[in-house]
């Protein structure tokens, strides 16, 4: 298991600053809880005789999503976070913007973080206008803000390209046209240390080479980008350090190449 | 190691690598965390923070509320007929079963009046706690997207409440106008009735909403609840009727109900029969004092979970 210890080529980004810590991630456990996930029928005699025998419930699961993550992030990286479905990215992602609790251990933030995802789940029977003017304001935008940045938002999206899509549900929506619409509204903003977790991936061609766009314009005003992807030839375009966690603990944390390199060996 | 060696990789390589040896070796994570004044992601900030914070967002608030209930009926044919239909039908049914069938309207002057503004009143507070319950379970989704105080939701949510009850309240001021009463300055007393009765809501839904966001059943439990409630609550019938023979403390415990509380004041301000001698002593001090100790109580008992809402 190589970790960073092997680095001799460790060159702080800017040679003359000192590093400067943004996210401490100090031994961290995250655990879900899951209801209604048991495999039993969940019937009412079984429901009692668990009350009466005190017996926790089958269908109450405890999913240890990441067991036992340190690493420091430093102002000026760009950190790329990979692994299979299901090793923890998301959650760790979710946990270092304080979405997320865990279970033990500390995670230490220069201001607040904020993490641009895909699943971001937003109002589903509000009409997409509404969803930009909400989540404008609950990330704290004033209401002059959010009407001053609707139409960018709007066009960014793309989402009007078809007709006038804005002004309906979000859940008559396609899957890709919600999710740019999640990522256009996140991305108004500005960020001091930024999360992106595979809104890479989503929307279109055209889509993608505008939040690319956006995200380079993001990362300059941020002290540190995180990008979870499966795209390494995109981690090796935006990440000059890589962390690959897999069954949620971490594997790997050094220079882009080396750690890519070994995934591709590991998952060939 | 030093660094001025190695600034030869065109700034685009291995920047995350480990550090040359600095001072800052050696500390442990939290240590270097104090040092650079970074701060635990996610940490509960301290009541004040968080009371700027919360009215940092009171837009948020009321938006989400105007949308929320501007959705609500959207599925249905008849769409937002429904915020009047909906207490009307309520009426009509309590006023078939109590007042035509089981016959509680003896001893009531104007029982329309008097059972209509009971249940109106009644669920102001019943659904204020009733959408308080899945205020953060049901919104996991959007909690665990954004960044935001997460009080935001009960109290948005019994803002729709209130909403409602605007619209329920026109009925309300229509029916009663139809038994016969004569609007005068007294039904200036609903305002602050209502008010108090809002913060009391909002401060029980912020328990029911940390309770709910643990125990999940509470959401299945809490019609029951909510129905013994009411019929203690002297919505259909008159408590001090009913208690005439009944030992002292009962009547007492009846009438320090909240609920009773707030209704007692509504029909006090609306019905020119219900008099100040009908009141139980010292209502307005009971309103005012409920709505103090639950509002403020919910709130504190709310914020001490904040961290842990995300968590489903």
């Amino acid at each position: 298991m190589a970790v960073a210890e092997q680095q001799p080529l460790a060159t702080p980004p800017k040679a003359a600053e000192a590093r400067v810590p943004t996210v401490i991630v100090d031994d961290v456990h995250i655990v879900y809880k899951v209801y209604g996930a048991g495999t039993g029928k969940g019937s009412a005699t079984a429901a009692l005789s668990r009350l009466l025998l005190r017996r926790g419930s089958p269908n109450v699961r405890r999913v240890h999503a990441v067991r036992g993550v340190s690493f420091t992030a430093y102002r000026g990286e760009a950190i790329g976070i990979i692994g299979s479905n299901g090793s923890g990215k998301s959650t760790i992602l979710r946990a270092i913007a304080g979405l997320l609790p865990p279970e033990s251990g500390k995670i230490y933030t220069d201001g607040q973080p904020s993490l641009l995802g895909v699943n971001a789940a937003l109002m589903n029977d509000l009409t997409g206008a509404t969803n930009v003017m909400l989540g404008g304001l609950a990330m704290g935008m004033t209401q002059e803000e959010v009407r001053e940045r609707y139409q960018g938002i709007v066009d960014f999206s793309g989402i009007n390209e078809k007709g006038d899509f804005i002004s309906l549900p979000m859940r008559t929506y396609s899957s890709g046209m919600a999710a740019r619409l999640r990522f256009s509204i996140a991305a108004a903003k500005n960020h001091d240390v930024l999360m992106i977790d595979e809104a890479l991936a989503t929307g279109d061609r055209a889509f993608q080479r505008r939040s690319e766009a956006r995200i380079r314009e993001l990362r300059k005003e941020a002290g540190t980008v995180f990008l979870v992807s499966h795209n390494n030839t995109s981690i090796r375009d935006t990440c000059d350090r890589v962390v690959w966690l897999e069954k949620g603990e971490l594997l790997m944390d050094g220079p882009t190449d080396e750690v890519i390199k070994a995934y591709e060996k590991h998952t060939k | 190691m030093s660094t001025v060696s190695e600034t030869t990789h065109n700034g685009a390589v291995a920047v995350g690598a480990p550090p040359a040896p600095t001072a800052d070796d050696g500390l442990s994570p939290s240590q270097l965390a104090a040092k650079y004044g970074l701060s635990v992601s996610g940490a509960r900030p301290g009541l004040a923070e968080y009371t700027r914070q919360l009215w940092g967002r009171r837009h948020f608030i009321n938006e989400f509320a105007k949308a929320r209930t501007a959705a609500q009926y959207t599925q249905a044919r008849l769409g937002q007929l429904w915020q009047v239909m909906t207490p009307l039908l309520n009426a009509a049914v309590y006023y078939l079963i109590f007042g035509v069938l089981i016959g509680t309207r003896k001893g009531v002057d104007n029982f329309i009046a008097f059972l209509v503004t009971g249940i109106f009143i009644f669920t102001f507070t019943q659904t204020s706690v009733l959408s308080g319950v899945r205020a953060v379970a049901g919104n996991l989704g959007l909690i665990r997207a954004l960044h935001f105080p997460r009080a935001s939701m009960p109290i948005a949510f019994t803002l729709m409440q209130l909403q409602q009850l605007m619209m329920s309240m026109f009925v309300l001021v229509a029916i009663v106008l139809m038994t016969g009463e004569v609007p005068d300055a007294s039904w200036l007393l609903i305002i602050p009735a209502l008010i108090t009765q809002w913060i009391f809501n909002t401060g029980l839904a912020m328990i029911v909403a940390r309770l709910g966001s643990k125990m999940t059943d509470l959401a299945q439990l809490m019609p029951f609840i909510l129905r013994t409630w009411m019929y203690t609550s002297g919505v259909m019938y008159s408590i001090e009727n009913l208690t005439a023979h009944a030992p002292h403390y009962v009547r007492i415990l009846l009438d320090i109900n909240p609920a009773a509380v707030y209704i007692d004041l509504a029909r006090f301000a609306l019905i020119d029969s219900v008099t100040s001698s009908q009141l139980p002593p010292h209502v307005w001090i009971s309103a005012v004092a409920w709505a103090v100790l639950v509002g403020v109580g919910g709130y504190i008992y709310f914020w001490k979970a904040e961290e842990q809402y995300g968590r489903g």
